[in-house]
């Protein structure tokens, strides 16, 4: 970064690089820690999982007896109302969870970084449409909406992934515009601009650096919002049909009524999982927030 | 332009957006929504014409656009083919409970939430505050129907002893109106019950972040200074500077009271907007369902407003056009 004097500046708003120790600060706080490590556990489950123990959503019981069977040595976690083994269909579970989490806030992350920096850097009538924009998507409530949408567009993931995804970005946008407003204002930005540096330029050497650091927190707390939206809408019946998830798991649960027979085995473990994993993202999430604003800290 | 006048005007220009993207989210993509309806690739011709008259999918995109915003003026928001009935009178029914449900668990939610996050942020660092920010945490990370699904399993099957579908008992007869909101109100434990286990943290946090940013500012030095006890300190000096940020967060739970709410009434079969909308997906009744998600951003939209109208009233110091 040739123009980057920020530090000169004295600005309080955009830190210096300091991607390393961010991450022992993290390791430091209690709560992070914890998170990262449900996080690793959550990843192991995720991609290991269905490699040791195979889910065939094909392979259904033979007859009456084999469907919601409890716990046993053959099944770990039972059978589901089909016959199927529920420990291999969780981990299966795990996997399309957390895809759709993670592929939903990285479309929602781009949109909300590109909105937000294109607003603020650019500003007067620009920043006013785009904000109007964001505004709207901010208020509109997102569950209908998406319930709405997936329900015209059909059930597969790929819909499933952008509708989130589409719905999710706008409190990015209006966190990365407010950075981009307090850094266009930097003195080295206006020392780029003199040396004639282009827009696109400065807005990738002077401004995307530093709101990339700054929205980390932001972004894994998007994750924990996107792995529960999949989760609700595969339980109201919008899931894929083809590619369980834990939402869709609870779904089947729920209208073929396991509750009713007590099957605790087929309804407590996704949900088990849907808590253990937002739960690793929000506290990982609140962790970074915490460091980057010490008057929160002393809660753990 | 007069500040509150620039407001109407955003909010009529919302919810014009809304009307019009409701229009085109269930009239033109993707393809023919006859084909969509009659869930069939092979129709005479003269059926195909007899529902697109029926869902006003006849003539050209303007004149259908045109029918739809003057049928909307005169409340007509079209027929519903699964419950055949006119679906604004299926919408005002449900409208009606699900405000029941979401008034109650809205007061308990707020109330008991921002008394737990002053509780804690006046405690910062102590064990008390590390224990109610982690179980927050936990609490928030919860699926709200899954919390319903235990609780259904729990009261419902383990235990017993509370109803757990339904607004009212079946086939119940009341003596006087006492037992007929009383038996509504048993109703109403459970699905309150899960919506103030999630909800209830939301507000815990916000509170206590809140509490602390006005813990450190001058005016409670001074507070301090002056010799206040700590509880005219907390609530009476904190509490209220604290509580204008939780006005501007709750406009964000609005969003997520209502996506509660239509998990809730799903589990618990309360037969509101939530249950609707589940059902017109499960029957594919697109009319319904239109109509659900029209009313459901309309009153978010108008809910805002007040939102933002009573922060404006509590903070002078907001200026505005921002």
């Amino acid at each position: 970064m040739t123009f980057d004097l920020g530090a000169t500046d004295g600005g309080a708003v955009a830190a210096p690089p300091r991607r390393t120790s961010n991450l022992r600060l993290l390791w430091r706080d209690r709560l992070g820690r914890t998170g990262l490590i449900l996080l690793a556990i959550s990843a192991l489950m995720a991609i290991l999982g269905p490699i040791v123990f195979p889910f065939d959503p094909a392979q259904v019981g033979a007859n009456s007896a084999s469907i919601l069977q409890p716990p046993s040595l053959t099944y770990w976690l039972g059978t589901d109302e089909l016959g199927r083994d529920v420990f291999s269909e969780f981990l299966a579970g795990a996997r399309i969870s957390l895809f759709v989490g993670l592929m939903a806030t990285l479309i929602s992350t781009i949109i909300g970084a590109g909105v937000g920096v294109i607003s603020g850097y650019f500003m007067g009538p620009v920043d006013g449409g785009l904000m109007s924009m964001t505004d709207f998507f901010l208020v509109v409530p997102a569950l209908p909406l998406m319930i709405a949408l997936g329900a015209i567009f059909g059930q597969n993931l790929l819909i499933i992934i952008l509708v989130i995804g589409f719905l999710s970005w706008p409190r990015t946008a209006r966190i990365v515009r407010s950075q981009t407003l307090s850094l266009r204002q930097r003195q080295y930005v206006a020392r780029a601009k003199s040396l004639g540096a282009s827009d696109f330029r400065i807005i990738r050497k002077n401004i995307a650096p530093h709101v990339m650091q700054l929205i980390v927190a932001n972004t894994i707390l998007v994750v924990a919002g996107c792995i529960l939206a999949e989760a609700t809408l595969s339980f109201i019946g919008l899931g894929d049909p083809d590619r369980i998830s834990w939402g869709s798991m609870l779904h089947f649960a729920f209208v073929s009524g396991a509750i009713g027979r007590g099957a605790w085995w087929y309804f407590l473990p996704p949900g088990l999982g849907i808590l253990l994993v937002v739960l690793a993202f929000t506290l990982v999430g609140h962790a970074f927030e915490r460091i980057d604003n010490p008057r929160l800290r002393g809660s753990a | 332009m007069p500040p509150l006048l620039r407001r109407v005007l955003v909010l009529c220009a919302s919810i014009f957006a809304v009307l019009t993207f409701n229009f085109f989210l269930f009239h033109i993509i993707p393809g023919d929504p006859i084909r969509l309806i009659a869930r069939s690739q092979r129709l005479d011709p003269e059926a195909v014409a007899r529902l697109r008259t029926t869902y006003g999918l006849d003539g050209s995109l303007p004149e259908q656009y045109g029918k739809y915003l003057s049928n909307l003026a005169h409340g007509d928001l079209g027929y519903s083919f699964s419950l055949h009935e006119n679906v604004a009178d299926i919408v005002g029914r449900a409208l009606l409970n699900t405000l029941i449900l979401l008034t109650v668990s809205t007061l308990i939610v707020v109330i008991v939430g921002i008394a737990i996050g002053v509780f804690a942020g006046s405690r910062q660092g102590t064990r008390s505050d590390s224990t109610t920010v982690v179980t927050s945490l936990v609490f928030w990370s919860l699926p709200t129907f899954w919390v319903g699904m235990l609780l259904v399993f729990i009261f419902g099957v383990w235990i017993g002893g509370l109803p757990i579908s339904g607004i009212t008992t079946p086939n119940a007869v009341y003596g006087n109106w006492f037992q007929y909101i009383s038996d509504i109100g048993r109703h109403l434990i459970l699905p309150t019950l899960t919506l103030a286990i999630v909800d209830i943290a939301f507000f815990v946090i916000i509170t206590r972040t809140s509490l602390l940013e006005v813990m450190g500012e001058d005016y409670m030095l001074t507070a301090r200074g002056k010799g206040l006890s700590r509880r005219t300190m907390v609530w009476k000096h904190a509490t209220r500077n604290a509580l204008l940020p939780v006005v501007t967060a709750s406009v964000l739970y609005i969003s997520a009271l209502v996506a509660g709410a239509i998990q809730v009434e799903v589990v618990f079969s309360w037969p509101g907007m939530g249950l609707l909308m589940y059902n017109s997906v499960m029957a594919r009744d697109y009319p319904t369902l239109e109509a659900c998600f029209l009313l459901t951003s309309v009153a978010v939209l108008v809910a805002n407003f007040c939102a933002d109208l009573i922060y404006r009233r509590l903070d002078p110091r907001v200026t505005v056009g921002t």
